[in-house]
């Protein structure tokens, strides 16, 4: 009986972290080709969460359909944040960089609060009670298909990156910059677009972590902390690294929650990524730089 | 076919060319000689639209492209083998050439132009799965050249193309470069190598200091003694 509630908590854990991973995966993306770190990472997954809740409370709409539209909304809006506005800062400092991205966090999460108020907010769908017998294995409806959505969303962004044009474009930024600037590559608007690919990241997994966890204007920095766990545990850069992040952190949630208390996860989060960075300070998937 | 009048352009404060006016004529291999710098490097870059030039004007068959960005330069046909060769070291040698081959100039030609690639160098279709990175300094350099011949390219500019490289290949790469001026590939060549590419060199500019002191036929040039006492140690 009780190795049943483990492996129950576990699996759930590992759906809700499959989410986590996806959302992780915008950010690697980003900062792997662009080397911006995106601070307002977290304040645009609130962004997807809101808009998936006005979806759903104004047209009926399930935050599970519209895991698309809403990582096409979000794919615009980071598009058009980078070309409009990061982009004229890829030759400047860090620190400005920084304080730019931070100044956008700032201005989304406020925004939020004067639209939606403090209040936290949530969606009931007709199958958020619902949930599959597998053996002695009791799932969580919700949590199975947001995971076999992130699954499949993650595994056709893998497919792009290996296999269209536009994806081996992209990874030639990545790999040198000045290499893509002499073949002729518009490097802007590749940069445009990856910043654009990582924000559907949020897009979708935002769409689906609304049916997860209730959402607050106040939500944003600690999901852009803990994408940055994720990343760095999973190894920067690498988007299988952050999958595989987020699956543990994902784990090592649900497993605090149940072995101490659900408040006490951020804890173990962080004690798995001090573990890492003893051990392993390029993350478990990441390359040692050369 | 290319003209260069009057071009000053700065790194931050440093001034890096002063007043540099040149010309490329169609189908000549022309070489640029100079210490290191001398402001060779910074030239190339930017008729490529990779630096922006703070006075002069740049101009490709009767088009002004003074200050477009690189990615419009390259599609009129004015390509690059840049200073250290500049692959992409994780991508593959098939995905370096299908990079080099994404100027929407190039789309038509593609397979015609890799069996072009593969025919100079067969080598590389040897090592299609390869990564870049992994390949030995002369097959990169050669790759460099192969991805820049996938854009269909009417000019390239050549830079420091032997850098490095085991005297045997240098050999073969020159001979590569003076084939391909022979096909009515238009060159520049920047080179440390002097009296090599003063030789190849229908025209020679010798830069110093970010200015054009000397200017004339490439054996011409060979035969001066400024020339001979600098850069040949004679």
């Amino acid at each position: 009986m009780a190795a049943e509630i483990y492996l129950n908590v576990a699996v759930s854990g590992l759906l809700t972290g499959l989410v986590y991973g996806l959302m992780a995966v915008g950010l690697s993306v980003i900062f792997g080709v662009v080397r911006v770190v995106n601070f307002a990472h977290g304040e645009m997954m609130t962004i997807a969460m809101y808009l998936a809740i006005v979806l759903f409370n104004g047209f009926g709409l399930d935050p599970l359909i519209m895991v698309v539209p809403l990582a096409a909304v979000l794919f615009a809006l980071g598009y058009a944040m980078q070309a409009g506005i990061i982009n004229p800062f890829i030759t400047r400092p860090e620190h400005s960089q920084f304080i730019l991205l931070v100044a956008m966090a700032l201005i989304i999460a406020n925004v939020l609060l004067i639209v939606f108020g403090p209040d936290a907010r949530s969606v009931q769908t007709p199958y958020s009670f619902d949930s599959f017998l597998v053996g002695p294995l009791i799932i969580d409806a919700t949590k199975a298909y947001a995971g076999a959505a992130t699954v499949v969303i993650t595994a056709a962004l893998f497919g792009f990156f290996r296999f269209a044009p536009l994806g081996k474009a992209i990874r030639a930024c990545a790999d040198n910059y000045t290499g893509a600037l002499v073949v002729g590559l518009n490097v802007k608007r590749l940069y445009a677009l990856t910043f654009g690919l990582g924000a559907a990241c949020v897009g979708a997994a935002g769409s689906m972590l609304v049916l997860l966890v209730d959402v607050t204007p106040a939500l944003g920095p600690a999901l852009t902390l803990l994408a940055f766990i994720i990343v760095i545990t999973g190894g920067l850069g690498s988007m299988p690294g952050a999958v595989l992040g987020g699956v543990l952190i994902g784990l090592t949630e649900a497993m605090a929650g149940l072995f101490f208390t659900p408040s006490a996860k951020s804890m173990f989060s962080f004690a798995l990524l001090v573990l890492v960075l003893l051990f392993r300070p390029q993350g478990i998937l990441g390359k040692r730089p050369s | 076919m290319l003209r260069i009048e009057n071009l000053d352009v700065f790194h931050g404060d440093a001034q890096a060319l002063d007043d540099v006016s040149l010309e490329i004529d169609e189908g000549a291999i022309v070489a640029i000689v100079g210490a290191n710098g001398a402001g060779k490097t910074s030239l190339i870059r930017t008729i490529a639209g990779m630096l922006r030039p703070a006075r002069g004007r740049i101009a490709f068959r009767d088009t002004d492209i003074t200050g477009w960005e690189s990615y419009r330069v390259c599609n009129l046909g004015i390509g690059q083998v840049a200073e250290g060769r500049q692959v992409f070291p994780t991508l593959s040698v098939a995905e370096n050439l299908d990079v080099g081959a994404m100027l929407p100039r190039a789309r038509g030609a593609q397979t015609a132009n890799l069996q072009r690639v593969f025919g100079l160098f067969p080598v590389l279709a040897e090592r299609l799965a390869q990564p870049a990175g992994t390949l030995s300094g002369g097959e990169q350099q050669m790759l460099a050249i192969g991805r820049c011949l996938m854009g269909a390219p009417e000019l390239v500019m050549f830079d420091e193309p032997s850098l490095g490289l085991a005297p045997a290949v240098v050999q073969q790469l020159l001979r590569t470069i003076r084939d391909l001026n022979r096909e009515g590939l238009t060159c520049v060549l920047v080179e440390q190598n002097v009296a090599v590419s003063l030789k190849l060199a229908a025209h020679a500019y010798v830069l110093e200091n970010g200015r054009i002191t000397l200017a004339g036929p490439g054996e011409e040039l060979l035969a001066d003694d400024r020339v001979r006492r600098a850069y040949l140690g004679l």
